[in-house]
């Protein structure tokens, strides 16, 4: 296919884990003559498990903490009156830092007026960029424990204006900061849904988002038997354009499950996730 | 000795609360005047970091004793560093866990437990 005057941003979300956002944007960017892929699930990023990407670049990823000089502080207590998570304490006069609680607001050391409070930097996780044939892969990979993964994303998408080729971003689940943060600077976002009444919920939940953040969006039906399906309901009753249907069968799920890329592996799959590309480039171009 | 105890109502008929971050109240006692004082625990509705706010009010009224059921990592830091003990409390009312602090029958709590963190359980 022919991409050129394509450099849009897709992103790929769900409600829940497990629903199909993978399985979706590495296909789509896989049936790409040149992609960017980008995993934003940063607690448990999967996408290079298909791509295997190789070259890898590693790059560390910090955010500020506050920390005590402790000769210098007066005990004015300025900083944890100020500190919203109450990631300071104030013990025999001293401030007492909880570095898993502190959001790096840079507050308190702002407000230190006798300077005993500075920044320094806290490795929260990382961020993996390396290639898979016609696909750059990116991956973000945030620390067990580490409370928020939004400085991860941040620095996966910070360039992503500035690419020059067709970018999709495998975004966490939910409809949480985080997912709105992956999807902030998309062109239009795809949301892959399954066919249960749980499903059509979740649907609806992301559904609603991608309207607060006034995002064009399709939806792409996933695990799809001959029977009702709720969430094609959903959009059939609010008008949201259907991008395609993936069946439920066991020869995707089987290349799935090994972590190949099934679009790679098979003509028939290459086919189905290729007019998928077509009609949400279709949709963007419209 | 000022001891502290985390409760539901501003009563000392009642049970101690079932956690000590998200208490509504504490009960402050002093053991040798026999006065008390009921604080509204301002951290209830913290989003996070309430085990340490509240340790902090615990640490400022100068508490030498916190009776609880149960207590996180973070407020025990803060009450440790305060030289705060910290006791277990037995099943029963308040006055009746201040009556067993008085004849020492309490023990220390051990196990301090990981934190919630946003899934307080009810």
């Amino acid at each position: 296919m022919e991409m050129s005057k394509n450099k849009k941003v897709f992103a790929v979300l769900s409600g829940k884990g497990g629903t199909g956002k993978t399985l979706l944007s590495v296909n789509l960017s896989a049936v790409c003559n040149e992609s960017v892929y980008i995993d934003c699930d940063v607690e448990e990023p999967n996408g290079h498990l298909f791509f295997k990407p190789a070259n890898v670049y590693e790059e560390e990823v910090t955010v500020k903490i506050p920390t005590l000089n402790s000769n210098l502080c007066t005990g004015c207590r300025k900083c944890a009156d100020l500190c919203n998570f109450s990631a300071i304490a104030i013990v025999n006069k001293k401030p007492l830092i909880f570095e898993e609680v502190c959001h790096s607001c840079g507050g308190c050391v702002l407000l230190c007026e006798a300077k005993a409070l500075y920044e320094k930097d806290k490795a929260i996780g990382k961020v993996q960029s390396g290639t898979s044939d016609n696909v750059t892969v990116k991956t973000g990979i945030l620390n067990t424990g580490e409370a928020s993964g939004i400085p991860i994303i941040k620095k996966l998408l910070k360039d992503i204006l500035k690419s020059n080729k067709i970018t999709f971003i495998d975004c966490p689940p939910g409809s949480a900061c985080i997912v709105m943060e992956s999807i902030k600077d998309a062109d239009y976002c795809i949301l892959v849904a399954e066919p249960t009444i749980f499903g059509s919920h979740n649907l609806k939940m992301i559904y609603e988002l991608v309207k607060l953040f006034n995002k064009p969006c399709g939806v792409v039906l996933n695990k799809c038997i001959d029977a009702d399906n709720p969430s094609e309901r959903f959009c059939n009753e609010n008008n949201i354009k259907i991008i395609g249907k993936i069946p439920f069968d066991t020869e995707l799920g089987t290349l799935n499950s090994d972590a190949e890329i099934a679009s790679r592996k098979s003509e028939k799959y290459q086919e189905m996730f290729s007019s998928m590309l077509e009609k949400i480039i279709k949709e963007t171009d419209a | 000795m000022k001891i502290a105890i985390p409760a539901e109502d501003k009563s000392m008929d009642k049970n101690v609360y079932v956690s000590f971050g998200r208490a509504p109240y504490f009960l402050l006692y002093d053991t040798k005047t026999k006065e008390c004082e009921y604080l509204d625990n301002s951290a209830v509705l913290n989003q996070g970091g309430a085990g340490i706010r509240a340790a902090q009010v615990i640490a400022d009224n100068g508490v030498k004793a916190l009776i609880t059921p149960r207590c996180g990592e973070n407020a025990e830091k803060v009450l440790s560093s305060a030289q705060v003990f910290i006791y277990k409390s037995i099943d029963g009312t308040i006055k009746e866990n201040i009556d067993a602090f008085c004849a020492e029958k309490l023990s220390l709590l051990t196990d301090i437990h990981p934190g919630f963190h946003g899934n307080e359980q009810k």
